[in-house]
């Protein structure tokens, strides 16, 4: 996001008398441009010039080789004669002596050095101290030090006349100006703060100091002064041949309705940026080039139009902007060859043919063989406007995201591309020398911005803030709209430089912010009565808190996952749980699945907890599992006319992949724990069948049970779960041991998975009828069953009921052995059952026919004898 | 044991003061039934002496029925009285004996705990759905067109990029994990349109749940979170209406001395649109150390604005007659600094201490 130095702002609006920079940043803020970071001051001296007299290095105590220089610093040296302890010789000149880490200079460089008594960006202050056996006063410092830049290594080597040193910012300071001892606080712009300010997507005008200053116009009332206003010499006429041939139209727009080319020649090929230039793209976060890269970086920043020099002879007439062809290849600037997409735009020479060499990837990158070197005498600019959907998709197909391409794919100003051209030649020229050709070539296709109506009491509506009609007119002015008041409604043209002010909407904005939200009145709206929660809200509330109540934690998992999970859980190739859903950009290559079951992830949250210390863990997740179905292409939409209409909706969804809504647990270890008052109790298959049981009473759903669940549930001790009608509700049980073993969890740990989405439907809008309490008194009646093992005790439990009938209330299995007693392969089922009648008390009579029916029914369907 | 005439008016009282005197002795329930025994058994003097009177000449009789009813009643009532005293006395011994260590750990019961990040978007719909709103919910994999499209996301504008979106294989499918809840919002208002339009019942919904960004997980980012988005759209909703709602619920979660502020931003789906602030509700901006909202005085909460009128037109709402705004946040930046959560991996990762932290409503 655009940095933007103080000093560069302050030629283009007067900021207001004693602003810090965070009250520019403020102001900024207040119109929409937020503020991400303040650089610079922050450094007080001394902060001087220095020139390394001396060098010795010497390796100290902890192996580190470090240098101890003498260093010239002019008005700060000491008097020449011994130096402090335990420096204390007497043959050293005047000068100061400071230990220096850092490698990359040489005796004779001149460079940055903080003395005593001054402050670093942090702040730290700077002292004289003993360090490595000597006294150091102060530091040589590097750039990241003084907030310069990150990427240059070592310390600032500002000039090395013996050529022994590389200079790390080439004639940022001049050579007059390299005088020991002098301030380099002003010569290296320190004094200078740059705000880094984040633009919204809307507002590509601000990706200049020209736009930024215009804002800080917008939110202060100090004046703005357009950088874009300059002089235009010579005329537009018969220039550079260049021809826009776009055939195949992105999306209908052309990819290039404005192209300006400007020879310059004779231009000094060895002539360097002046340091005030070069100091101001540093500060913009840009590396200084060479003189004429530098200009067309600095008339950018400042005006926000991006720029191309060519090296003029490399160039053949014409220029032809075109799509590319298929295959085409170009090498761009980074030295990379790409392959060039068909709807790419190019600039091409005719080198070879008419347009048939592409000499630059248009509004994204230029080509290296055209591109100016340090022999290039004569230049050829370019300053176009591209279609902003041309640009963002090219620079998003090649990955190229490029400070040129930033700029038009948020829009640039379509009236800006001949003065940006004058200023650059003219900063060429007054830097390098040369004649800048009078005629130029001005291809120029582009479109008024359309005028919008717009009800001068529009704002006030929508905002809720009353505007009088001049202010409605004062704002839209001052933003850079013509307004035309003589109608009922404003006709309101927007600036070349908006190309989101669109419609009448985009206006109320303009309108508001300039005003400010700060005084918004709040009002709070009164909505019609509601409905509350849905059904299915409250239903999840009441499982989630259950679950919570029954000694589950809650927690929430990603639900990435890999097809190797699957397989641990030993999920067979043909299950449904395996139809999933792919991620076309996983965050992770090894997670490029979405989870076809909650088990899936729930299991991490166990190991996370285990791997920490925790021997029982109980976790439980409400969300969603993934099934692809069969992913189409999903039906286009038109909503045009009217909005989508509600056959599209449905089309839609029905090609969403599945996604139920689901509840699932694991549980591991104990559910109680041994204490001090009892032995622990493990987690065991029957809980994790009860949560099911809470999960499907919390909905007021009844459903049924059957023996067996597939993987990863235990063959044996896995239940599935359904309801009335058939539909399947879930599993429950104790895992796999194979799979408790594979994924590492503890032995016997036990699971559910539940699908809500049945139960909820199942119970939507059913009203409980009550049955009435009896207040008869009750007869028990128990029952000692020997059946086979084979028998469920469900089954049997069932048997019983129906065989009771109505005056039964209640039948449960309260114990249940095996052993010699009973005999191999059969079992005693101990079973209560509680009768009662509404309206009676129970006769002997009665309750002994009850008795005599269950057992003949027992008898009957499964040879149950009673013991 | 000397006889005594229940005539002997002494005697008795001797024997009276004898008998009070041992049941005065007794120091527990064993010996003051040895006491009865002994003053009031078969072979207690006042019994033998009692049993005289029969003999006596009828003269006699009277006074020594009524010396010994009298010392006879002194003596049980005595009794009784000490009986009562040694049964409070045991009873209150027993429940000393009796006396449990209540600091022992009582619930061996494993206990769970629902995730906060889940009674927080309880918490905030039920704000809403106190002032009559309504909780829609969404798919959470979603077509492009609810993403993108119908929120005016130009296809090939930059605000599409801000998303960074999960695209579901093959891209081309046109299914994406939904960047925020917004597609919810016109999910909402197509299913209400026809209320709108024909019952004048405006729209007004929150739109809480799951989104997907692909932002790796660290202390500030997580590419699976939550947002709660909220859509009204009625006649004459301004920009004020969106003021005092974010306002009121502000208050409902931060006290009622909470207030919001807005700043111009831009988002595709509104216009005007504004980044939300929260007044510090822990300094309340006089402190500038703060490390609730780093001593600026205001946390960032979310974003919001009046519904760009091409977003009513995708659901099929005339913008001219109806005016619409929507905000929104981040459930889980809500947390944080509601709560103090310092880092948000504590959030996801699934370790059950950080949910047991928070009771069953926040």
């Amino acid at each position: 996001m655009p940095k933007i130095p103080l000093k560069w702002l302050e030629e283009s609006v007067d900021l207001v008398p004693g602003s810090t920079p965070e009250d520019v940043a403020a102001a900024l803020v207040k119109v929409g441009l937020e503020e991400e970071g303040i650089e610079g001051g922050g450094i007080t001296g001394p902060l001087v010039i220095g020139r390394v007299l001396s060098q010795v290095k010497e390796v100290a105590s902890n192996g580190k080789t470090v240098n101890y220089c003498r260093v010239d610093v002019g008005e700060h040296n000491d008097p020449a004669g011994p130096g402090h302890k335990p420096d204390n010789k007497e043959e050293y000149p005047s000068s100061k002596g400071i230990v220096c880490g850092a490698h990359n200079f040489h005796e004779g460089d001149f460079v940055v050095c903080i003395l005593p008594g001054g402050v670093l960006p942090g702040p730290f202050p700077i002292g004289g101290r003993k360090t490595y056996g000597h006294w150091s006063d102060g530091m040589i410092c590097s750039a990241k030090e003084l907030g310069l830049g990150e990427d240059h290594d070592g310390i600032i080597v500002l000039a090395s006349p013996s050529g022994a040193s590389e200079v790390t910012f080439p004639g940022l300071v001049a050579e007059e100006d390299l005088v020991p001892g002098a301030s380099a606080i002003g010569l290296l712009g320190l004094d200078e703060s740059t705000i880094e300010i984040n633009v919204t997507p809307d507002r590509g005008y601000s990706f200049s100091v020209r736009g930024v200053a215009r804002e800080y116009s917008h939110s202060t009332g100090q004046v703005f002064r357009d950088p874009a206003d300059v002089a235009v010499t010579g005329s537009a006429g018969d220039g550079f041949g260049v021809v826009v041939e776009d055939g195949t139209p992105v999306r209908g727009r052309v990819g290039c309705d404005r192209f300006v080319a400007r020879r310059l020649t004779g231009f000094s090929a060895d002539a360097a940026s002046p340091s005030w230039m070069k100091r101001r793209l540093e500060q913009a976060g840009m590396r200084p080039i060479s003189l004429a890269v530098d200009v067309t970086n600095y008339v950018m920043l400042e005006l926000g139009q991006p720029l191309h020099a060519y090296d003029l002879a490399q160039v053949s007439e014409p220029i032809v902007v075109r799509r590319a062809s298929a295959g085409e290849k170009l090498t761009t600037l980074d030295d990379v060859t790409r392959e060039l997409h068909a709807e790419d735009l190019v600039i091409a020479d005719s080198a070879g043919g008419h347009g048939a060499r592409a000499i630059g990837l248009a509004g994204v990158m230029g080509g290296a063989e055209t591109e100016v070197s340090d022999a290039t005498t004569d230049i050829l600019l370019e300053a176009a406007h591209f279609d902003a959907v041309t640009i963002a998709r090219t620079a998003r197909r090649h990955r190229l995201g490029s400070e040129a391409s930033r700029r038009f794919e948020r829009g640039v100003d379509t009236r800006l591309q001949v003065a940006a051209v004058e200023r650059a030649l003219s900063l060429m020229q007054e830097f390098g020398g040369g004649k800048i050709e009078d005629v130029y070539t001005d291809l120029d296709e582009t479109v008024a911005p359309e005028q919008i109506a717009m009800d001068v009491a529009y704002p006030s509506t929508i905002v809720g803030v009353e505007y009088p009609a001049d202010e409605v007119v004062d704002a839209l002015e001052k933003v850079g709209c013509v307004v035309d008041r003589d109608y009922e409604s404003l006709l309101v043209t927007p600036p070349t430089w908006r190309p989101d002010l669109d419609s009448a909407i985009t206006l109320v904005e303009e309108v508001a912010r300039l005003r400010g939200y700060d005084n918004l009145p709040s009002v709070l709206p009164v909505a019609p009565p509601g409905r509350g929660l849905t059904h299915g809200q409250k239903v999840r509330r009441a499982v989630a808190r259950t679950l919570a109540e029954s000694g589950l934690t809650e927690v929430l998992t990603y639900p990435f996952i890999s097809e190797s999970r699957l397989d641990d859980l030993g999920i067979p190739d043909e299950d449904p749980r395996r139809d999933w859903v792919a991620l076309a950009n996983p965050l992770s290559a090894e997670l490029p699945l979405m989870r076809t079951t909650m088990l899936a992830t729930l299991v991490d949250a166990v190991r996370v907890n285990l791997g920490r210390g925790a021997q029982d863990v109980a976790v439980y997740e409400l969300g969603r599992a993934y099934q692809a179905k069969h992913i189409g292409t999903l039906p286009t939409v038109d909503s045009t006319d009217g909005g989508i209409a509600p056959s599209e909706v449905e089309a839609l969804n029905e090609a969403l992949p599945g996604q139920p809504r689901r509840v699932a647990g694991i549980m591991a270890g104990n559910r109680v724990p041994a204490g001090w008052n009892g032995h622990a109790t493990a987690w065991g298959w029957a809980d994790a069948l009860a949560a099911v049981e809470r999960v499907a009473s919390a909905a007021g759903v009844a459903v049924s049970v059957t023996q067996g669940a597939r993987m990863p549930w235990h063959p044996g001790r896995g239940a599935t779960y359904w309801l009335d009608n058939g539909e399947f509700v879930g599993h429950a049980g104790e895992l796999h041991p194979k799979v408790c073993e594979t994924l590492g969890l503890p032995p016997r740990s036990v699971a559910f998975e539940v699908v809500l989405d049945p139960l909820i439907r199942e119970s939507d809008g059913v009203i409980a009828a009550a049955t009435p309490v009896s207040q008869q008194v009750l007869a028990k009646e128990d029952f000692a069953f020997v059946v086979s093992t084979e028998v469920a005790a469900g089954d049997l439990v069932n048997v019983v009921k129906h065989a009771g009938g109505d005056l039964v209330e209640d039948a449960t299995v309260f114990d249940v052995f095996t052993g010699e007693q009973v005999g191999e392969g059969r079992k005693s089922v101990a079973i209560n059952v509680r009768l009662r009648a509404a309206d009676h008390t129970l006769s002997a009579d009665e309750v002994l026919g009850v008795r005599e029916a269950i057992i003949a029914a027992a008898s009957e369907k499964f040879e149950a004898v009673l013991r | 044991m000397t006889e005594i005439s229940p005539l002997d008016g002494a005697a008795v009282d001797a024997a009276v003061t004898e008998a009070l005197a041992a049941i005065a002795a007794a120091t527990d329930l064993d010996e003051l039934k040895e006491a009865r025994l002994a003053h009031t058994g078969d072979k207690a003097a006042l019994t033998l002496a009692n049993r005289q009177i029969g003999g006596l000449e009828p003269a006699d009789k009277a006074t020594a029925g009524k010396n010994m009813g009298k010392a006879r009643g002194r003596v049980n009532q005595a009794i009784a009285g000490r009986q009562e005293e040694l049964e409070a006395e045991r009873d209150a011994r027993v429940l000393v004996e009796e006396t449990v260590d209540v600091t022992l750990p009582v619930s061996r019961e494993l206990k769970g705990a629902r995730h906060p990040l889940e009674t927080m978007q309880e918490l905030m719909c039920d704000t809403f759905v106190a002032m009559g709103w309504e909780v829609a919910e969404g798919p959470e994999m979603e077509a492009e067109w609810f993403n993108f499209d119908a929120l005016n996301f130009d296809p090939d504008h930059p605000a599409r990029e801000m998303q960074d979106t999960f695209f579901i294989d093959p891209p081309e499918a046109g299914i994406v994990l939904r960047t925020h809840t917004s597609p919810v919002q016109v999910r909402a208002a197509l299913e209400r349109r026809d209320a709108l339009q024909n019952e004048g019942r405006g729209i007004y919904v929150v739109c809480p749940g799951k989104t997907f960004r692909t932002d790796e997980l660290d202390a500030t980012h997580t590419p699976v979170f939550h947002q709660i988005e909220g859509l009204a759209v009625d006649k004459g909703l301004t920009m004020a209406h969106l003021k005092g709602t974010l306002d009121a619920f502000a208050r409902s979660l931060f006290g009622p001395d909470a207030v919001t502020r807005l700043r111009p931003s831009f988002f595709p789906f509104t216009e005007p649109s504004a980044e939300m602030d929260l007044r510090c509700f822990v300094c309340g901006g006089a402190d500038n150390d703060c490390r609730t909202c780093s001593g600026t005085g205001w946390i960032e909460w979310g974003g919001c604005g009046m519904t760009h009128p091409n977003v009513l037109r995708s659901a099929g709402i005339n913008p001219d007659e109806y005016t619409a705004f929507a905000f929104g946040m981040g459930v889980e930046r809500t947390l944080m600094f509601r709560h103090g959560v310092k880092d948000m991996r504590d959030m996801v990762e699934g370790d059950i201490r950080f949910s047991q932290q928070f009771g069953m409503e926040i």
